[in-house]
């Protein structure tokens, strides 16, 4: 009897995969690593792993649409003679004008001032037309200080030292010379044309006990009036927290790994920091310890996108809430409107992230004055708004049904985890176990 | 304008004792200045190292500092002339806007950093990142200065009459530094520029405002950016 040997089909690597190996094959022809937009694209453990239980016998739930689930947070309360009051608990982001186009800057502002939110300048200074439309604006204070002046530092709401950021702890920042024009180049005091290097740290101080005199010098430069704002890539978040504490800090913002930027090498981007679920709870523990925990607030960011992700965040211990990519989704990125355009750069919709060449057919992260056209300014805010009142609804449904009249008195207790990593991250229970990974002993 | 300030009047000095008077009393009464006001002259004593004196000034008022300071003196001053009649520590001067700072002693690190205008005299030595992210200011430094001064120096003046310490100038754009001095070392993408007429002039004009008479421009070297780092070549990656 003959012997055939049957078929197998061909096998490809689970380790050498095929973007892994179209990597390679653009490395070795370009000789430049990959630079990109947005956060990581990789899975990792997120608040899909975690589902709230409701009200049952022992907690009874709240009627929607009849009994209040207040939504209102207060931010800086600690130092400041003017803190920052909120309708809804879900901030917009730090994003630079340069990385946006001044119409991008404008719809956030929008957006965010209709909802009753704050937006955040980013690294390249506050424009006129930012500070005009956003009726609450935190000022970055960025280890670059590109646009960094005394006046804008009083007409802002509020500052934020930027320490680091979720998508690059540790690292700093570059605006490709594409992007920059004229406006840009002389709001960094650079000239046109060239990248623009971001320092990835302050020029003026290293450590905790610098950051204490730091942060007590712009207080003193804005009269004790602002509040002040620290925020940290996901790296430690109980060090990094409690330290931001020590410092004097009124609001800590914590961004996970999957929290987005302007442009980063994409292995700095999925291989250093923390996601965002396993930042959480290390942070509200530095705060529980210190005696500090809602009274210095905790504004966590990377990969909020909806509602139930707001809800999550906030029962975990979080004040507030911060979006970036989700509000630039929102106002119009990524569309499949523009899905020919997309095609044309080699992606499609959904995934285009090369955020840093300029060339955005959406008209957000340009500075091309006719792609930049493309976007509405007063029509995409409404989008960004519509989005905005949409979340804080979700997670006001979500709260009544947990018996909560507060957004904030969602608590750990509401949730359980879906997978062994999520519990062991979020410190709640596995679903149907009272089991929480490292807690009792195993 | 020169450096040495002329008071309006004596009379109108208001003096601050910090050894008995909480430094916000200081800063709150220098953010409360009208413009055109003539109550402008301020006068610090007791400063015992304390930092953030004379921070965020927005009017041409007139500080002067008996003893020595701790960090970030005169930040973000935009319009003051503050001598401090002792030494700073780091960060003086911090993102200066406009008006003058001059520090009779030794200034720490960072002094001037990401200064946007302005002149800073520091009579005696700096110690490193002098100038650092400099964007627009003038700093003039009759002693030494330590190690990566100027750092990523965007636009402005650093004139050093002594010795500049190690990578001086790493990553610069274009600031322009004037070195009386040795070099310890150059940093990444900075070198030595020839010293043109028109430079001579500018530097002529700097030493001028900060008082110097002792010593002529043809004393400094220049230095500045090659311009080989402005855009990405991964045949530098060496350089970073």
């Amino acid at each position: 009897m003959s012997y055939h040997n049957p078929y197998t089909p061909p096998r490809k690597s689970a380790t050498f995969d095929d973007y892994t190996l179209a990597e390679i094959r653009r490395a070795a022809a370009t000789g430049i690593y990959d630079i990109r937009g947005a956060g990581t694209k990789r899975k990792v453990p997120h608040f899909d792993d975690l589902l709230f239980l409701g009200a049952s016998i022992s907690r009874y739930p709240l009627e929607g649409y009849r009994e209040k689930c207040d939504t209102s947070v207060v931010l800086g309360s600690r130092y400041a003679k003017k803190p920052i009051v909120l309708k809804t608990p879900i901030t917009i982001a730090g994003m630079s004008f340069g990385a946006l186009s001044g119409n991008a800057k404008e719809a956030l502002g929008r957006g965010a001032t209709i909802a009753g939110t704050s937006t955040t300048t980013g690294d390249g200074g506050m424009t006129d037309e930012e500070r005009g439309h956003s009726q609450t604006l935190v000022y970055q204070y960025l280890p670059s200080r590109y646009g960094m002046n005394p006046k804008d530092l009083r007409r802002a709401d509020a500052i934020e030292i930027v320490v680091g950021q979720g998508a690059k702890p540790g690292g700093g920042g570059m605006l490709l010379g594409q992007k920059i024009s004229d406006r840009v180049a002389n709001m960094r005091n650079l000239p046109k044309g060239i990248d623009q290097r971001s320092a990835c740290r302050h020029p003026d101080w290293t450590g905790p006990d610098d950051l204490e005199i730091k942060i007590m010098e712009l207080r003193e430069i804005t009269d004790w009036e602002k509040p002040i704002y620290v925020k940290v890539g996901g790296a430690r978040p109980y060090y990094d927290t409690a330290l931001a504490v020590k410092a004097g800090a009124d609001v800590v913002v914590l961004d996970g790994m999957q929290g987005g930027t302007a442009a980063t090498q994409d292995v700095f981007i999925e291989n250093v920091g923390m996601p965002t679920l396993a930042c959480i709870r290390p942070a509200v523990q530095a705060l529980q310890d210190l005696g500090m925990h809602r009274k210095v607030q905790l504004i966590i960011s990377g990969g909020i996108r909806s509602g139930a992700d707001v809800a999550k965040a906030l029962a975990l211990g979080a004040d507030a809430v911060a979006i970036g990519t989700a509000a630039l989704v929102a106002i119009g990125d990524n569309d499949p409107h523009w899905e020919e355009e997309y095609q044309k750069l080699g992606t499609t919709a959904g995934a285009y992230d090369d955020w840093h060449e300029g060339k955005d057919p959406a008209g957000i992260t340009t500075q091309d004055p006719e792609l930049s056209k493309r976007l509405d300014p007063v029509a995409a805010g409404r989008r960004l708004a519509n989005y905005l009142k949409v979340m804080t609804l979700e997670a006001q449904t979500i709260a009544r049904a947990c018996g909560k009249n507060h957004l904030h008195n969602l608590e750990p207790e509401d949730l359980v985890a879906l997978t062994i990593e999520a519990s062991a991250m979020a410190q709640v229970p596995l679903a149907g176990t009272s089991w929480i990974p490292g807690k009792g002993g195993f | 304008m020169s450096v040495s300030v002329k008071r309006e009047s004596l009379e109108a000095m208001r003096t601050f004792d910090l050894a008995t008077t909480p430094l916000r009393e200081l800063n709150s009464a220098l953010h409360t200045i009208s413009p055109g006001a003539n109550d402008t002259n301020f006068e610090v004593v007791n400063p015992r190292g304390s930092h953030s004196v004379a921070v965020g000034i927005d009017q041409p008022v007139v500080v002067d500092v008996h003893g020595s300071v701790g960090y970030y003196c005169a930040g973000m001053n935009d319009g003051g002339n503050v001598t401090v009649h002792g030494s700073a520590g780091p960060g003086v001067a911090e993102n200066m806007m406009s008006g003058t700072v001059v520090i009779e002693g030794d200034a720490s690190q960072y002094a001037g950093a990401t200064g946007r205008g302005g002149l800073l005299v520091i009579k005696g030595n700096a110690a490193s990142r002098c100038g650092i992210s400099m964007k627009g200011i003038d700093i003039v430094v009759h002693g030494n200065i330590g190690h990566m001064s100027a750092f990523m120096g965007q636009s402005g003046h650093l004139v050093v009459l002594g010795n500049a310490g190690e990578a001086l100038g790493d990553s610069i754009y274009e600031a322009k530094l004037f070195v009386r001095g040795e070099v310890k070392s150059l940093g990444a993408d900075c070198i030595q520029k020839d010293m043109k007429p028109k430079h001579l002039k500018l530097l002529a004009d700097l030493l001028e405002k900060a008082g110097v008479t002792d010593v002529k421009p043809e004393e400094f070297k220049r230095y500045g950016s090659a311009r080989k780092l402005y855009n990405f070549n991964i045949d530098n990656a060496e350089a970073y």
